[in-house]
C-alpha cells in the first residue's frame, strides 16, 4: 500500500490540467477497450459479414440509418459500424502484442548493454540509434514485408511487425538509466554496504525505470495505431480476410470520395483519432504527474492582512526612541 | 543615527534621501499558504551610501531586494510604503515603476553565469538596455557608454563583441554590474553578488562595489550572508531574520557592540584565524509560513523571557547607537520598566534536539 | 578564447563521418531483413508469369545465384556508388526512378514544411507565452488532434470537404493532363519547369493541385512544431537571463522577443529538421492518397507489386536521405549556436 501511496502522491499534487487530461484520456481508452473485448456483443455483425442470418445481402453503400449506424461500405457491402467494433479489438490487439514484445526485448538489452559497457554497449547504441533515427513507417513496411510472407497477414503478424520500431527507446531509457545508476553515489552507498550487484540493479533501476515506462509505454501505443493503420492504408498490413482494420478501411474508402460517399471513411477515421488521442492524453498526463520539473504546484491564495491584525504582533512596528 | 529612521514616512526633509521603507510586506504563496518573507521592514538609504543585509538563508532578504525592484514571482504581494526619491513606487501604476528598472533601480544578481543570455554578444546585451530607455540613441554613443563603463570595470573594449560564455565567473559578475549602472541608476540592490565566485574574485568584486559610490554616486544595498563583507564595504549594516529587521545600524558599531542576541550569535559564528571551538546557533530558521508567534527568534534565544513568547519587542534606539527590537536589550539599558517579574522569568523550553535540525 | 574555425570544422568532420557506420547499419538491416525470406525475390515477384528460363535470367541479373555474402558485399558497395539497383517488375534503375519522381517530392514535402512553419511556430510561441490559459490548452488540444489523425484521413476529409463538397480543388494528381502535356520537362520538378516555361495557366494549375496535399501533410508536422516550440518557450523562460532583463527595465514584449523566443526556437531549428523522418513517411502516405507522382507513391505500387528489390533500393536510399539530413542539421545547429562546437 506504500507503494501505491508513493505512485498516487504526485497524482494528487497536480493542478487541474493534468488530472482533466489524463482523466479524458484515461475515458477515451477505456471506451475502446470495452468495445473491444465485448465486441461481439456490441457489433451487430460479423467483421466479413455481407449479408442478413437469412442470406439477403446488405445494400451497397447505405448511407448511415436502419440499421446500418454507420452506413455500408461500396465494396462488398459490409456495417461500417462493425468494422469500427472489431477494429477496435484489431488494433488493441496488435498494440499490446508489440508494446510488450519490445519492451521485453529492449529492457533487458539495456540492462545488459548499460552494466557491461565497453565495446557491445558502443555497438549497441550505435544500432539502437541508427534504428530510432529511421523513419518508423519504412521500418515497418521492410519488416511487414518479411512477416507477411513468413507468417501471414493476421494479429500476430503485425504485432511482431511494429516490434522493432520501439525498442530502441526502451533500450534507450533502460540503459541511460542503468549507466549513471552504476555510478550514482547511492549506489556505491549500497555496494559499501555490502548489498550484492542483483539487489542493486533490482531496486534502484526498477524504480527509476517503472517511472519512465509508462509514459513510453502509451506514446509508443499511440504511434503503434498509427501505423499500423497506415500499413493497412498501404495494403500491408492486416489482410482483410484476417480481421477488420480501419486503416483498410480508410484506403477503400479513398474511392468513395469522388462519389460523395463520406461514412466509409469518416467513421473509422475518427476511431483512429479518439483511440489515439486517448492514449497520446494518458501519456502526456502521466508524463506531467510523473516528472516532477513539469509540474505545477497549486499555489493556495492569501490576503494580506491590515498591519497589526494579529494579536501578538502588537508591539510590532512600534517604535520608541 | 538619524532621525528620519523613527516615525512615519518624511516627506522629503532630506535631500540626499534615496529610499524611504517603512512596514514593508511581501508575502507570496505556496501550496501550505502563505510565505511571510517580509513581514514589516523599514529602513532608510542615502545617497551614495552601502547598506549591508545580513542574515541566514530563508530569512528574505533576497524576497526583499527583489521586492524593491518589483521583480516578484507570481502569486506575490506587497504592502507597505516604498519611497524611492520622494515618490511612493507602491501606489504608481506597475508600469511606470517597471519603467524605472535599468535606468533608477538596478540589481545585481548571484549567479554571473545564467544571469546573461547566452546566445547574445555582450554588445547587444548593452544596446538593447540602452535603446530601451533612451530611444533614438546613436550606435556610437551605446558603444561609448557602453566601453566607458566597461572599462572602469576592468574589461579591455576588445572582449567587446564576445559571447558571455567566453568569459570567466569573476569578468561575467563584472560584465552584470557593468550591465546594471551603464545608465547610472540612483539605487542598485546586489543580491549575493560574491557568493558563487572564489575568495580572490571576491575581493576584486567588493572592491569594485565599494568603490560605486565614488564613481557613480551609486547607493547600494549590499545582500550577503557573510558579515567579513559587511566589515569591509558596508557603511550600515540591517540583521535579518525571518523577515523582519531586528537590529540596524553603523556597521561599526554593530560589530563593536551588537544589541540583539541573534546579531551577537551571528557575530561569534564566523570562523577567523583566532577561532578556537565552532560557535553554531542551534535551531534552524523558522517556517515562514508560520512563524513563531511574538519575537521570532525566541525559540532559539539564549536570553529568551517569557515576555518574548508573548508580546513582539519594540524597535528601539540603542546607547552603543544601533537600533533593535529585543526585550532582554530592553531590559538591560533599563528602557521597559513596565516589565513584570513573571514577564522576565527566563523562557521555559525543551532542548532543541539535534533531530529537530533536520 | 574567441570562437575558431577550427573546432567548427573539426565538429563538422567528425558529423561527417558518422555518415558512414550508420548508413552501414541501416543498409545492412535493410538488405538481412529482405534476404531472410524463404525463397528468392524474383520467383516471389514475378514467379508465375515468366517462364523458367527468363527467371533465371532475372535472378542471374540480380545476382541472386551468387552466395549470399558476395550479394552483400556488392550491394554495399552499390550503396556507397550510390547505385540502388533495380527493380525486378520492369527492370527500371531506382536512380532513374528518384530522378524522374524526385522532384515531385521534393515540392510537397517543401510546400508542406512551409505550411507547418507558418502555422506552428506562431501558435507554439503563443501556447508558451500564455501558458495554462484557454489559449494554451486549445492550442495543445489542436496539435494532439492533428497528430492523432492519420495523415490519409485529414487528405480525405479535405478531399470530401474541399474538393468534394466544394469543389475548390482537385481530388488528386500534380496536374492536369493538358498541363503535363504541354510543359516540357526540364528539371523534372513540375512547378519549376512551369514557370520557366512561362506558362501561368499552367502554373496556377499546378499550385491548384499542390494546396491540399501540401495542406495535408503540413498539418501533420505543425502539431509536432506547436509541441516543440511550446516546450522550449517555456523552457526558455525558466532561465534566469530572463529575471536580469526585466531587472534592467527591458519591456516584457521586448523580453520575449528577443530572449525567451529566440532562445527558444535556436533548439528548435535542430528538432525541426530532424522532423525529417516524419516528413518523409507521411510523404509516402500523402502521395498515395492524392495519387501525388513522387517516388512515394512509386513505392507504394512496388509494395503492392511485391517488388522485392524496388522496395529495397528505394528504402535504403531513404535511409540515406535522412542520415546524410540529420548530420548536416547537426552542422548548422554548430554554426547557430556558439556553444554546441565546444
Amino acid at each position: 500500500m506504500a507503494l501505491a501511496a508513493r505512485v498516487l502522491s504526485p497524482f494528487r499534487q497536480t493542478t487541474g490540467f493534468a488530472r482533466w487530461i489524463l482523466l479524458a484520456g484515461i475515458v477515451l481508452v477505456t471506451g475502446f477497450v470495452i468495445l473491444a473485448v465485448f465486441a461481439p456483443w456490441i457489433a451487430p455483425f460479423d467483421f466479413a459479414q455481407t449479408r442478413y442470418a437469412d442470406g439477403t445481402r446488405f445494400p451497397k453503400g447505405a448511407p448511415p440509418g436502419g440499421d446500418f449506424l454507420m452506413g455500408t461500405t461500396s465494396f462488398g457491402s459490409y456495417d461500417v459500424f462493425s468494422r469500427v467494433v472489431w477494429g477496435s479489438r484489431t488494433a488493441l490487439q496488435v498494440v499490446i502484442i508489440s508494446v510488450v514484445l519490445s519492451l521485453l526485448i529492449g529492457a533487458p538489452l539495456g540492462v545488459i548493454s548499460g552494466f557491461l559497457g565497453g565495446a557491445l554497449d558502443r555497438v549497441l547504441v550505435l544500432v539502437m540509434d541508427a534504428l530510432y533515427a529511421f523513419p518508423s513507417l519504412l521500418l515497418a513496411i521492410v519488416f511487414a514485408f518479411l512477416l507477411s510472407d513468413l507468417f501471414g497477414g493476421g494479429v500476430a503478424a503485425a504485432g511482431v511487425a511494429l516490434t522493432v520500431i520501439y525498442i530502441p527507446q526502451y533500450f534507450r531509457v533502460v540503459r541511460n538509466t542503468t549507466v549513471s545508476a552504476r555510478e550514482a553515489t547511492y549506489v556505491e552507498a549500497a555496494r559499501a554496504m555490502g548489498a550484492p550487484k542483483r539487489t542493486i540493479i533490482t531496486r534502484y533501476l526498477f524504480g527509476n525505470v517503472v517511472q519512465s515506462v509508462p509514459v513510453i509505454g502509451t506514446l509508443n501505443a499511440a504511434d503503434a495505431i498509427g501505423t499500423l493503420a497506415a500499413l493497412g492504408f498501404l495494403g500491408i498490413g492486416i489482410q482483410p480476410g484476417e480481421a477488420a482494420e480501419w486503416g483498410y478501411d480508410l484506403q477503400r474508402a479513398l474511392a468513395d470520395a469522388g462519389a460523395g460517399i463520406w461514412w466509409t471513411g469518416v467513421f473509422p477515421g475518427l476511431a483512429i483519432v479518439l483511440l489515439v488521442t486517448g492514449l497520446t492524453l494518458v501519456g502526456e498526463g502521466l508524463n506531467e504527474t510523473v516528472n516532477p520539473t513539469l509540474r505545477r504546484r497549486k499555489l493556495r491564495p492569501f490576503t494580506l492582512p491590515p498591519r497589526g491584525a494579529v494579536a501578538f504582533e502588537a508591539g510590532k512596528g512600534q517604535v520608541d526612541l | 543615527m538619524t532621525i528620519e529612521e523613527t516615525g512615519p514616512s518624511p516627506a522629503n526633509t532630506s535631500s540626499d534621501l534615496v529610499l524611504s521603507v517603512r512596514d514593508l510586506r511581501v508575502w507570496y504563496g505556496t501550496e501550505r499558504g502563505a510565505v511571510r518573507a517580509v513581514d514589516g521592514v523599514s529602513f532608510d538609504l542615502r545617497k551614495g551610501e552601502i547598506l549591508g543585509l545580513v542574515g541566514e538563508s530563508g530569512c528574505g532578504k533576497s524576497t526583499l531586494g527583489r521586492g524593491l525592484l518589483g521583480l516578484l514571482p507570481t502569486g506575490a504581494a506587497i504592502d507597505g510604503e516604498l519611497s524611492f526619491l520622494g515618490e511612493d513606487l507602491l501606489a504608481m501604476p506597475k508600469k511606470e515603476m517597471f519603467a524605472k528598472r535599468g535606468v533608477e533601480l538596478g540589481m545585481i544578481f548571484q549567479e554571473p553565469l545564467t544571469r546573461l543570455n547566452p546566445l547574445m554578444r555582450i554588445s547587444e546585451h548593452f544596446s538593447e538596455t540602452l535603446r530601451q530607455h533612451e530611444k533614438g540613441i546613436s550606435k556610437e554613443e551605446i558603444e561609448r557608454r557602453s566601453l566607458e563603463v566597461l572599462s572602469v570595470m576592468g574589461i579591455p573594449p576588445t572582449r567587446f563583441r564576445s559571447y558571455p560564455h567566453e568569459f570567466s565567473g569573476g569578468m561575467r559578475q563584472r560584465l552584470m554590474i557593468a550591465l546594471a549602472l551603464v545608465l547610472r541608476p540612483a539605487f542598485v540592490v546586489a543580491d549575493e553578488p560574491t557568493t558563487a565566485l572564489d575568495v580572490l574574485v571576491e575581493a576584486q568584486i567588493i572592491r569594485i562595489l565599494h568603490d560605486l559610490r565614488r564613481d557613480f554616486e551609486t547607493s547600494l544595498l549590499l545582500i550577503t550572508h557573510n558579515l567579513g563583507i559587511i566589515a569591509e564595504a558596508c557603511d550600515r549594516v540591517a540583521v535579518m531574520y525571518a523577515g523582519e529587521i531586528v537590529e540596524i545600524g553603523d556597521a561599526r558599531d554593530v560589530f563593536r557592540d551588537p544589541q540583539h542576541p541573534y546579531t551577537r550569535e551571528l557575530l561569534r559564528s564566523t570562523i577567523s584565524l583566532s577561532t578556537t571551538g565552532l560557535n553554531f546557533i542551534p535551531g534552524a530558521p523558522p517556517d515562514l509560513v508560520d512563524p513563531p508567534p511574538a519575537c521570532r527568534f525566541h525559540p532559539r534565544c539564549p536570553d529568551a523571557m517569557n515576555i518574548c513568547a508573548t508580546r513582539h519587542p519594540v524597535q528601539r534606539q540603542m546607547p552603543s547607537g544601533s537600533r533593535a527590537e529585543c526585550w532582554a536589550a530592553d531590559l538591560r539599558h533599563g528602557y521597559a520598566d513596565d516589565l513584570t517579574d513573571e514577564d522576565t522569568r527566563p523562557l521555559a523550553r525543551e532542548e532543541i534536539s539535534i533531530a529537530d535540525e533536520a | 578564447m574567441a570562437a575558431s574555425g577550427g573546432s567548427l570544422a573539426r565538429y563538422t568532420a567528425l558529423r561527417l563521418l558518422l555518415i558512414i557506420p550508420m548508413v552501414f547499419i541501416l543498409s545492412t538491416i535493410v538488405f538481412l531483413l529482405l534476404r531472410v525470406a524463404p525463397g528468392d525475390p524474383v520467383s516471389a515477384t514475378v514467379g508465375g508469369r515468366l517462364s523458367e528460363a527468363a527467371l533465371d535470367e532475372r535472378r542471374a541479373a540480380l545476382g541472386l545465384d551468387r552466395p549470399l555474402i558476395v550479394q552483400y558485399l556488392e550491394y554495399l558497395g552499390d550503396v556507397a556508388t550510390l547505385n540502388f539497383g533495380q527493380t525486378i517488375t520492369d527492370n527500371r534503375p531506382i536512380i532513374d526512378i528518384v530522378q524522374e519522381h524526385g522532384g515531385a517530392t521534393l515540392t510537397l514535402a517543401v510546400a508542406a514544411f512551409v505550411v507547418a512553419l507558418v502555422l506552428g511556430i506562431p501558435l507554439g510561441l503563443i501556447a508558451g507565452r500564455h501558458r495554462d490559459t484557454p489559449g494554451d490548452l486549445g492550442i495543445r488540444v489542436f496539435g494532439i488532434i492533428t497528430y492523432a489523425a492519420p495523415v490519409f484521413y485529414w487528405g480525405l476529409l479535405f478531399q470530401l470537404f474541399f474538393a468534394g463538397y466544394l469543389g475548390w480543388f482537385p481530388v488528386g494528381g500534380s496536374a492536369s493532363p493538358v498541363t503535363i502535356f504541354e510543359v516540357p520537362d526540364v528539371t523534372h520538378i513540375l512547378l519549376l519547369d512551369a514557370i520557366i516555361a512561362g506558362n501561368t495557366e499552367a502554373i496556377t494549375d499546378v499550385l491548384m493541385h499542390l494546396v491540399l496535399p501540401a495542406l495535408t501533410l503540413g498539418l501533420l508536422l505543425s502539431g509536432i512544431f506547436i509541441r516543440l516550440v511550446r516546450v522550449n518557450v517555456l523552457q526558455s523562460l525558466k532561465g534566469d537571463y530572463i529575471e536580469a532583463a526585466r531587472a534592467r527595465g527591458i519591456r516584457e514584449t521586448q523580453v520575449m522577443r528577443s530572449h525567451a523566443f529566440r532562445n527558444a526556437l535556436v533548439p528548435v531549428i535542430t528538432v525541426i529538421g530532424l522532423q525529417i523522418a516524419l516528413l518523409l513517411s507521411g510523404a509516402i502516405l500523402t502521395e498515395a492518397t492524392f495519387n501525388w507522382p513522387g517516388i512515394g507513391n512509386e513505392l507504394v505500387q512496388y509494395i503492392n507489386n511485391r517488388d522485392y528489390a524496388a522496395v529495397q533500393g528505394i528504402i535504403t536510399m531513404f535511409a540515406v536521405v535522412v542520415v546524410v539530413v540529420s548530420i548536416l542539421i547537426d552542422i548548422i545547429n554548430a554554426v547557430i549556436d556558439p556553444r554546441v562546437r565546444y
